[in-house]
């Protein structure tokens, strides 16, 4: 049997940053918690935060679950985590802007060539293009586990556009409007400041050629996407225009939006569409939801794209080992936070190991993502193995594996009182001219019990994340 | 070689529509093989976007053209003298690493019969001998006839077919060349044929392999030879669609009928 | 304002307005049914799907007018683009889109119109009167009418969202009462008779205004009167004047808010200042079908001069 790190009871006792949610949790009578969660579900309803996260498809009226017990790190826990999350968000695009110009990295034989050359995540069409102030990835979503006091793995980078941060937004929202007590006997870090931090970021990548306040939009790909609240949520706190493709059009050098007024500038473009859709002259011709041309405005520096074309290829699984080899290589530092240790199968040695230890290990596919065409050794039946292993060998390339990890545990309301669940962590780094770190994030919690599987489509909720002040 | 270039591409709406976006790979490229002494692109009615050089080592340019229009006339005239490199693609800027040109595309993927064409060649050390021989494979295997593919033939489609045009020639080299681990590309430009220069319905296009020691040499498997003096490099992409020297697309319902001439001359 | 923003505006009030004329028309509709008349009750349907602009899709789906049949296809029918639940559902998804510009109130209003139709859809149709159908219908679009004027910000699109009531407003009621013409249409003599008195009643009551005529006009309801109230009348709020003035109030708003005129206000200002020199004799010397023929024409077009000059997304 595991032995488990729970968050809150540590050695027969209450771990500091919890102290006083323990008086808070033990003078809650039943009625009023369940009260309150119908209250909470009443207004997330409400507001209309019904959508899917991570890119899990389905149904977008669905209500993702909200615990309202509270994931608390310290202060000094948090500093140490900020100090690793800036470390690899900077890693991550000094990567992308040496693989995009020189490839020292790879000459420096640090990193296989074909599994960044070959990657399909690489976009030949912006080699040599550096993007304002050497940026390709503005929002990078990190997503982390706890196994110990003092343990804390990687378990993916994001760098394209991560989604779920209206949840940590609205999910500290809430519980404001319904705990305000516990506001104010803690001392919690506001993570309010997200939306005009985001603004921040984005207008300081403006491109060569904007001599002025930069104009900048929200691009989606539209009200059916199950992420449409999340973009309307965030261009509506932004202050900003939430734009369709259809909304945009290049003129001459520069990028337009179709107002009521006539054609108005655009000059940084946060888009939530992926690189294959942005331009049917650059990529996918048969793309409804891009802009003709905007990729040679783009090229030519006559608008930002955030995240930057070509991003995609940090943030790759089979990419993702090698990220310590760039702190070390870029940054000349020891990486702060741990990579998942994980192998290959399209190693000969990686593979071996592999079956051989299938039962213990989660096998993933290298593009798979949502908890999906996965494999959990330990919480799978004798067949479920031996089904994934027909799966690896046919395509052994496909595939990675990890050890199982020992996520930690936070109480969490469930039907009987409180029982410890395991969560993860996704921060949202935003990375301009600075680097900022809104301090949270959003926990996942797997609501099931035993379960490890924290995806919103697999019986995953969220939980708001504090980080107390020292 | 002086060679002059004339180069008319008609489009024309059947309903007038209210803007055209083009992006444009209609520069002769910078390498030993050619010097421009005159080179000039016009669209109608049309406003020139940004511009820039990519990894690849092409100029783009960006153009667009504001509406209502029914029809946009592109028009390229120019000049280049021309030296035979035999294929050798040298003194050409370019920062795209060569493995890029490793990636499948729907039209250069490689079917049971692409790979077998390329069979047989794996203890051949001479690798521009073996870039030499496939190209002269998919020569025989995919005889020169116009009319029988079309725009978005596939290199598989073509083989089976055993007849096609350049762009199906280049696809498939690409296809088999890929997928014995030769980086390869699809290269469109223009082509001096003998005779007297007759305007031609098309721009021509070919393939490019990257071998090692020779860096990227083009092969020309429709016409069985390498590009010399009687060709003109526009720009390189990982296929035809990629690699297109225009690509553009019409804000309206109008049908779009396309209309082009080319003739390549000589200097008398 | 981004024309996309706009231009969903615009159709959120054009389809609540819409929704809430077809819910009229099925009124009237049940009302002269009850009466006897001269042709049968199916010529006076017909007329009424005439008027109303969907005769053609309805002879296609279901050939004659059954009254059971005209109520699911002007209510239910999604193959009726003007159908009550066409216009809800759609008023809803404009909204959704643009649902940063919108109030929660506005938002609110829409969505349980949205929910509470998807409730009906699956209530037996026995169960569902055609009173309770109308009374719904203007239920809600009065309840998105008034989160919209209680709470929203008079910016543009505020402006946005007027033209769109006033313009369906417009038009829908030159629609209702050419429902009028056709039904007096096969015999002129019925002029002046009880019949004809009781018809126009009917429809002054479908537009909920029979109370508001008489305080304006007392004595006997005549066609005259009532041509005057909801043509020419200012007071009238379903007035073809009352609409056309408003729609001049919203384009002179835009057109200061912009610092700019355009061709819809130039427009918009001629249509008025024909109706404001015009008598209710000339009306009837032009032919009240043929007025009002030409009058939907114009404000059609007036629609089109709209989307050109704000909401296509090619403004200049």
């Amino acid at each position: 049997m595991t032995s488990y790190f729970n968050e809150m009871y540590h050695d027969q006792a209450v771990r500091p940053p919890y102290a006083r949610l323990q008086n808070w949790v033990q003078s809650m009578p039943a009625e009023l918690r369940q009260m309150k969660q119908a209250e909470a579900e009443a207004l997330f309803r409400r507001i209309g935060i019904t959508f899917a996260v991570y890119g899990e498809g389905g149904d977008p009226d669905r209500l993702i679950p909200f615990d309202m017990f509270p994931r608390v790190f310290s202060g000094a826990e948090w500093s140490r985590l900020e100090r690793g999350i800036k470390q690899r968000a900077r890693a991550l695009n000094a990567f992308l802007v040496d693989v995009y110009g020189r490839g020292e990295i790879v000459r420096a034989g640090r990193i296989p060539g074909r599994l960044v050359y070959q990657n399909e995540a690489y976009e030949k069409a912006v080699v040599g293009i550096v993007p304002p102030k050497g940026v390709y990835s503005h929002i990078v979503g990190i997503d982390l586990v706890r196994t110990g006091p003092d343990d804390f793995f990687v378990l993916e980078d994001n760098c394209r556009t991560p989604s779920g941060v209206s949840y940590m937004l609205e999910n500290r929202e809430i519980m404001m409007r319904m705990f305000p007590d516990i506001f104010r006997e803690n001392r919690i870090e506001p993570v309010e400041q997200y939306p005009a931090a985001l603004r921040r970021t984005l207008a300081s990548v403006a491109p060569q050629k904007c001599d002025r306040e930069p104009t900048v939009v929200i691009l989606t790909p539209g009200h059916f996407n199950s992420a449409y609240y999340e973009h309307s949520f965030l261009a509506d706190l932004m202050g900003v225009e939430l734009v369709e493709g259809q909304d945009l059009f290049v003129e001459g050098e520069f990028v337009f939006m179709r107002t009521t007024e006539g054609p108005k500038r655009v000059d940084v473009i946060y888009r939530r569409i992926d690189d294959a859709f942005i331009d049917p002259l650059c990529f996918r011709p048969d793309s409804m939801l891009g802009i003709p041309g905007l990729m040679d405005v783009y090229r030519s520096g006559g608008v930002a794209i955030c995240s930057a074309p070509g991003a995609g290829v940090a943030d790759d699984k089979a990419v993702y080992t090698y990220v310590p080899e760039m702190i070390r290589f870029y940054l000349g530092e020891e990486p702060l936070l741990q990579n998942v240790p994980t192998w290959q199968c399209g190693k000969a040695d990686d593979l071996k190991y592999v079956l051989e230890h299938l039962a213990e290990l989660v096998v993933k596919e290298v593009h798979g993502s949502g908890g999906y065409g996965m494999l959990v050794g330990p919480k799978s039946t004798k067949d479920q193995v031996e089904n994934f292993r027909a799966r690896i060998l046919a395509d052994p390339g496909n595939y990675i594996a990890q050890p199982t990890l020992a996520l930690s545990t936070t109480p969490t309301f469930v039907e009987e009182g409180v029982a410890p669940r395991h969560v993860d962590l996704r921060p949202y780094c935003l990375v301009g001219e600075r680097i900022e770190l809104v301090p949270g994030g959003l926990t996942r919690v797997a609501l099931t019990e035993g379960s490890l599987v924290v995806n919103s489509s697999q019986g995953g909720g969220v939980k708001d994340t504090w980080v107390l002040a020292e | 070689m002086r060679l002059i270039v004339d180069h008319v591409t008609h489009y024309r709406y059947d309903l007038p529509v209210r803007a055209v976006v083009q992006s444009h790979r209609l520069t002769p490229s910078l390498f030993d093989g050619q010097r421009v002494i005159r080179w000039k692109i016009s669209v109608s009615d049309g406003q020139m976007g940004g511009g820039f050089r990519d990894g690849a080592g092409d100029w783009v340019q960006g153009w667009t053209v504001l509406g209502p229009v029914s029809g946009i006339k592109v028009h390229v005239e120019g000049e280049v003298e021309t030296t035979d490199l035999t294929g050798m693609l040298r003194g050409h800027r370019e920062t795209v690493p060569p493995l890029t040109y490793l990636h499948h595309t729907l039209p250069t993927r490689a079917d049971m019969a692409l790979a077998k064409l390329g069979e047989g060649l794996e203890d051949t050390t001479d690798s521009l001998g073996v870039a030499h021989e496939l190209s002269r494979r998919v020569a025989d295997a995919i005889h020169y006839r116009p009319g029988v593919t079309h725009n978005n033939t596939t290199a598989a489609e073509a083989l089976a077919l055993g007849e096609g045009v350049c762009q199906d020639h280049a696809h498939a080299l690409i296809a088999v060349a890929r997928h014995v681990g030769i980086p390869a590309r699809y290269v469109s430009g223009y082509l001096h044929t003998d005779g007297d220069g007759t305007m031609q319905e098309a721009a021509h296009a070919w393939a490019e392999l990257h071998v090692d020691g020779f860096g990227w040499v083009g092969f020309d498997p429709a016409n069985r030879c390498c590009p010399d003096d009687r060709y003109i490099r526009l720009g390189s992409g990982l296929d035809a669609q990629d690699a297109a020297p225009i690509r553009g697309s019409a804000r309206g319902l109008g049908e779009e009928s396309l209309d082009v001439t080319v003739s390549v001359q000589t200097q008398q | 304002m981004l024309s996309r923003t706009a231009d969903n505006l615009y159709w959120i009030a054009r389809n609540i307005e819409r929704a809430e004329t077809t819910a009229r028309f099925l009124e009237v509709g049940a009302r002269i049914a009850l009466l006897p008349s001269a042709a049968g009750y199916r010529n006076e349907w017909d007329s009424l799907l005439r008027a109303s602009g969907t005769a053609d899709g309805f002879a296609k789906k279901y050939g004659d007018p059954v009254q059971r049949n005209i109520e699911s296809y002007l209510f239910f029918d999604y193959d009726n683009p003007s159908s009550v639940a066409n216009c809800i559902t759609r008023a809803r998804e404009n909204g959704r889109i643009v649902r940063t510009a919108l109030t929660t109130q506005v938002w609110d209003a829409l969505n349980t119109a949205f929910q509470e139709l998807r409730q009906l859809e699956r209530t037996p149709r026995s169960q569902l009167d055609l009173s309770r159908l109308t009374e719904w219908t203007m239920r809600h679009a009065a309840m998105v009418r008034g989160a919209i004027d209680a709470t929203l910000l008079r910016n543009d699109g505020w402006d946005f969202l007027n033209l769109g009531y006033y313009l369906e407003r417009a038009d829908n009621t030159a629609r209702l009462m050419d429902v009028k013409y056709y039904v007096l249409l096969p015999r002129v003599e019925y002029v002046g008779s009880g019949l004809d008195n009781y018809q126009w009643t009917t429809l002054l009551r479908a537009m909920s205004s029979h109370r508001a005529f008489h305080w304006a006009y007392g004595g006997e309801v005549t066609a005259g009167k009532i041509a005057h109230f909801l043509i020419l009348n200012p007071q009238c709020p379903r007035s073809l004047i009352t609409s056309i003035q408003g729609m001049n109030t919203h384009l002179d708003r835009l057109g200061r808010g912009y610092h700019r005129s355009s061709t819809a206000q130039g427009n918009a200002r001629s249509l008025l200042a024909q109706l404001a020199e015009m008598r209710v004799e000339d009306v009837f010397e032009e032919g009240l079908h043929e007025f009002l023929s030409r009058f939907i024409g114009e404000v059609a077009q007036l629609g089109v001069v709209i989307h050109n000059s704000y909401l296509n997304g090619d403004v200049r």
